[in-house]
């Protein structure tokens, strides 16, 4: 005897043990008719497992593919700094969240084949469930003992089978559901140990932290230079109020030496400059000769 | 006669179509004798695309037992053998 011939007698065995356990054939279709609506609420519990698994699939897919992307826009920001070995390292932890999230999706469509299969069956245990009601409550109505149990026998075998059909097809999404929920589990413990810290974006993320650093000391090097024109500026600024502002740039700053030796090649005592002078030159031309000859002058 | 494919529900087939079913189920059943997976693989396969391909559908809300019952699409050859065992597979 071949497989689908024994499958369907071991389906018919169940049904009949269970047709045995009866005393009364009416007992038997409301029992069975009890056990129906529990397998109805169990499969559209299914569903719902399966849907809950699913959707905390897609927000795992989401961070992975959000690390992803963050770590490529570092790799970026990494090379326009000039910084090929930190554009690698991030480029190789993004490889590592893709892998993990091409797993991921394999896993998810199976995820949502279960659903879509486990939906199916429960629309139609639903019709059948209906239909048995309908035979059931005719098969009351009518009762005789003589005909009762083959028409009792025909209904019952047949939603038999589909509820056994249907309770495995419960069992397959539970463990699928099981092997996902454990793979789900394992992500998110490792994201809090800090393992797949890097690549799911986690607390600490040594690529954006020298990133950062570097951008910050460039920051520093742009304020000292700024404050350097301050400084340079402030000595003129006490002589000459006016004209500083505008100038706290390095260019100004080199601009100083310049200007200065030229006041000075031109000797002389200090005279205020004509401000048609002293705007292009800047700051340091009315500041240069100011101590000396002026010095000079009073001995 | 009526056969059920496990989780896809039942098709009815007509008997000319049954002698290739039969020649496909007996390969399934030496295939799991000899635990040879893909030969397995692939009679189950063969089996279900010629059910699907030769059976109509039968009505959601029909009560009728079949007469042959096939595994799932992607069982394995342990769950077919569960499934031949009186208390494997099939809850109560």
């Amino acid at each position: 005897m071949g497989v689908m011939k024994r499958v369907s007698l071991v389906f018919k065995a169940k049904a009949n043990k269970a047709l045995d356990k009866m005393e009364d054939p009416r007992e038997t279709l409301d029992y069975s008719y009890q056990r129906q609506l529990e397998l109805l609420t169990k499969v559209r519990r299914g569903v719902a497992d399966v849907a809950t698994s699913r959707k905390r699939v897609e927000l795992q897919m989401n961070q992975l593919q959000q690390q992803a992307n963050k770590l490529e826009d570092q790799a970026r920001k990494a090379l326009g700094m000039g910084r090929e070995d930190l554009a690698r390292a991030a480029l190789e932890r993004k490889a590592s969240a893709q892998s993990q999230l091409n797993d991921l999706q394999v896993q998810y469509a199976q995820l949502q084949g279960e659903e879509e299969k486990l939906t199916v069956a429960s629309q139609r245990l639903q019709s059948k469930v209906d239909a048995f009601r309908t035979r059931k409550e005719t098969i009351k109505a009518t009762y005789t003992a003589a005909e009762a149990q083959t028409r009792i026998n025909e209904a019952f075998s047949g939603i038999s089978e589909e509820m056994g059909d249907v309770g495995m097809a419960i069992q397959r999404a539970e463990d699928k559901t099981a092997q996902m929920q454990a793979r789900a589990g394992a992500i998110d413990e490792l994201m809090a140990s800090g393992a797949l810290d890097d690549a799911i974006g986690g607390r600490r993320d040594d690529i954006q932290s020298e990133l950062d650093m570097m951008a910050a000391s460039s920051d520093v090097e742009r304020e000292l230079s700024r404050l350097k024109g301050e400084i340079t500026a402030s000595a003129p600024k006490q002589l000459e109020g006016p004209g500083v502002e505008a100038n706290g740039t390095s260019q100004a700053t080199q601009s100083q030496p310049q200007s200065a030796q030229g006041v000075q090649d031109q000797g002389g005592p200090y005279a205020p400059p004509p401000p048609a002078q002293a705007q292009p030159a800047g700051i340091p031309v009315s500041d240069l000769p100011a101590a000396e000859p002026q010095d000079g002058e009073g001995s | 006669m009526i056969v059920r494919i496990l989780g896809e529900g039942q098709f009815r087939v007509d008997d000319v179509a049954t002698a290739e079913l039969n020649r496909l189920d007996t390969e399934l059943e030496a295939a799991v004798n000899h635990d040879d997976e893909a030969a397995f693989a692939a009679a189950l396969d063969g089996l279900l695309g010629q059910v699907r391909a030769q059976g109509s559908p039968l009505p959601a809300d029909t009560l009728e037992p079949s007469d042959l019952i096939l595994p799932h699409q992607d069982s394995s050859m342990d769950e077919v053998r569960k499934l031949l065992t009186d208390d494997g597979l099939i809850p109560g």
